[in-house]
């Protein structure tokens, strides 16, 4: 509740469509979005495949133009926000460098922004340790599991210490162990870092375990159809998804992906 | 190791005895009418055996057996200083400097055009079709253009030759360069988007070396082609030193054993051209951590 009072707007998208013109016909990828983000959140985006999680992120970023509507992100305009560089961005892949070693990889940003050798070097390390991955900074990418690579392009989006972390599916094409083991670390990162987080899942469990904000949206035309404020504590161990307050929110975001289903 | 060099080393020599193998019979096959001519000219007798060994020793063969060939290399590299104009290490060296001279040129012109073509819409559009075009032109029909007109002009020797091997060998190179500078994944393209990069951070940090590999590939086209063009610019002109004056007064005057000397000679060489690129690029590739 304290998060309500001094909540300042981190993301804010009014009435947002946005409509591909494809060689088959219009694709509505997003139809009337109205949402807010604020600063500290974790927000999860849930829906089936098709339903505008994506393109979403990539409109917050600017790498797509939205048809009509409304968005600030950090109450600017998504393209002063992108000069700004005011977020890091998680993709679904890896998407390191293959002729750079880790520790280049995540420098990457930080000689594009222009930092000083010195600080690259500190930042490199400090966020290298942040996703456990000392001892690897000289490994080239192929060189590491699925799974630690997704860290080291976690700590690429961090090492330039943006407020605000746009991550997409980055946990999607790894096996459940590992997942869960990233959940609880990245839950870690945000509680310590105090960074907005916008995170796009197609697992249930997954979004109730890390959100404060679960957004369920559904495909054709792309749209929220439900926001759902969990009030787990923050304190969050992995059996946390045992509990009964637990259980209800899952049933809730459920109920809300199977509406939007029966709809269709 | 052993085993890797066991399993290259069989099917090698393999097909080096079956080509050999088939040489030898054509050797015969191809110089025993003349050899039978004879024989019947002098009316002696003659058994298969000595008609093997007979048209396997003429002097301007039709078709001159392997061993001819090597003993003549020999004689040509070997037993001559290579200061001398019957060496062919000196000819070689003729051709080999026009080669890599060319090639250096192409390989800078093809990344120049490349980097023009990607980074400029109009460029994409309005060179490209130049590009094909300049290909379309049998090099034979212009390289004695390109001679004369650069002789005209007071250029003459190694230049001349080396605009014709540049000329052959820019082609592939701006093929191979377009294409992997374009290669990029788009999520790392869009990567670099949310950095805000500027188009020049763009470039040094993902287009360049992700074109390196394709680079590569396109270099050992290149510099096998920029061969050809040296010989080819070697015709024209009646020059007197090179693999292609070899080949020239070979033909001349019937001197086949000489032909296949310089043909076998510019084999080998392109063969060393092409190891050579592949060690550098293996190098590269070590370099740049992207061997698996
Ligand atoms: N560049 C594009 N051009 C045309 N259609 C697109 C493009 N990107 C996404 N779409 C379409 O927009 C819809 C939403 O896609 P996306 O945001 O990727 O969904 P999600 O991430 O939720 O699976 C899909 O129907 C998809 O086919
Ligand atoms: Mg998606």
């Amino acid at each position: 509740m304290k998060q309500a009072v001094s909540s300042k707007s981190v993301i804010s998208a009014k009435k947002l469509n946005l409509i591909f013109k494809t060689n088959d016909g219009a694709v509505h990828a997003l139809k009337d979005i109205d949402l807010e983000v604020e600063e500290g959140d974790f927000v999860s985006f849930i829906g089936p495949s098709g339903c505008g999680k994506t393109t979403f992120l990539r409109v917050v970023a600017e790498l797509e133009k939205p048809s009509d509507g409304e968005i600030t992100v950090n109450g600017k305009t998504p393209k002063i926000a992108r000069k700004d560089r005011d977020y890091g961005y998680v993709f679904q892949a890896p998407a390191l460098l293959q002729w750079r070693s880790i520790s280049q990889n995540i420098s990457l940003p930080l000689e594009i922004m222009g930092y000083s050798k010195n600080e690259q070097k500190e930042r490199v390390e400090k966020n290298i340790d942040l996703v456990g991955l000392s001892g690897f900074e000289k490994k080239f990418p192929w060189q590491l599991s699925g799974g630690m690579q997704q860290r080291a392009s976690i700590a690429r989006a961090l090492a330039f210490d943006a407020d605000l972390l746009l991550m997409d599916e980055p946990f999607g094409a790894l096996d459940e162990i590992v997942r869960d083991h990233l959940n609880e670390q990245l839950l870690e990162l945000w509680k310590k870092t105090k960074k907005t987080i916008c995170f796009v899942t197609h697992s249930i469990p997954e979004a109730v375990y890390l959100s404060t904000k679960i957004v369920v949206m559904s495909p054709r035309p792309g749209r929220i159809t439900d926001i759902i404020h969990s009030d787990l504590p923050l304190k969050r161990p992995l059996n946390i998804r045992e509990s009964q307050k637990f259980l209800e929110i899952a049933q809730r975001v459920r109920r809300g992906l199977r509406e939007s289903h029966l709809e269709n | 190791m052993l085993f890797a060099i066991k399993n290259k080393v069989i099917p090698v020599l393999a097909v080096v005895s079956a080509i050999g193998f088939i040489w030898y019979g054509f050797t015969i096959f191809l110089n025993s009418p003349w050899q039978i001519q004879n024989y019947e000219k002098s009316s002696v007798e003659w058994s298969f055996v000595d008609l093997a060994k007979d048209t396997m020793a003429h002097e301007r063969p039709i078709l001159p057996a392997p061993h001819q060939i090597l003993s003549e290399i020999w004689q040509t590299t070997v037993k001559k200083k290579v200061t001398s104009k019957r060496s062919l290490i000196y000819h070689s060296w003729v051709t080999l400097s026009s080669t890599l001279m060319g090639f250096f040129m192409g390989t800078l012109m093809g990344i120049t055009l490349a980097i023009f073509i990607v980074e400029n819409k109009a460029m994409d559009k309005s060179l490209m079709p130049w590009i094909i075009t300049s290909q379309t032109i049998p090099i034979l029909a212009i390289a004695p253009m390109i001679i004369v007109v650069l002789n005209a002009v007071g250029l003459s020797g190694l230049l001349p030759k080396a605009m014709i091997s540049a000329y052959l060998s820019f082609f592939p190179i701006t093929v191979g360069m377009v294409k992997g500078l374009r290669s990029p994944d788009p999520i790392l393209i869009d990567l670099m988007k949310t950095y805000s990069s500027s188009r020049t951070k763009l470039f040094f940090s993902l287009r360049l070396p992700s074109s390196v590999s394709f680079l590569f590939t396109s270099m050992k086209i290149a510099i096998a082609i920029s061969l050809v063009g040296a010989i080819v610019g070697e015709l024209p002109t009646g020059a007197v030193a090179g693999l292609g004056a070899r080949l020239l007064t070979g033909s001349y005057y019937g001197q086949t054993i000489q032909i296949w000397s310089a043909l076998i000679s510019a084999a080998t060489l392109a063969a060393l051209l092409v190891i050579s690129v592949n060690i550098i690029s293996q190098l590269t590739f070590k370099i740049m951590g992207m061997q698996r």
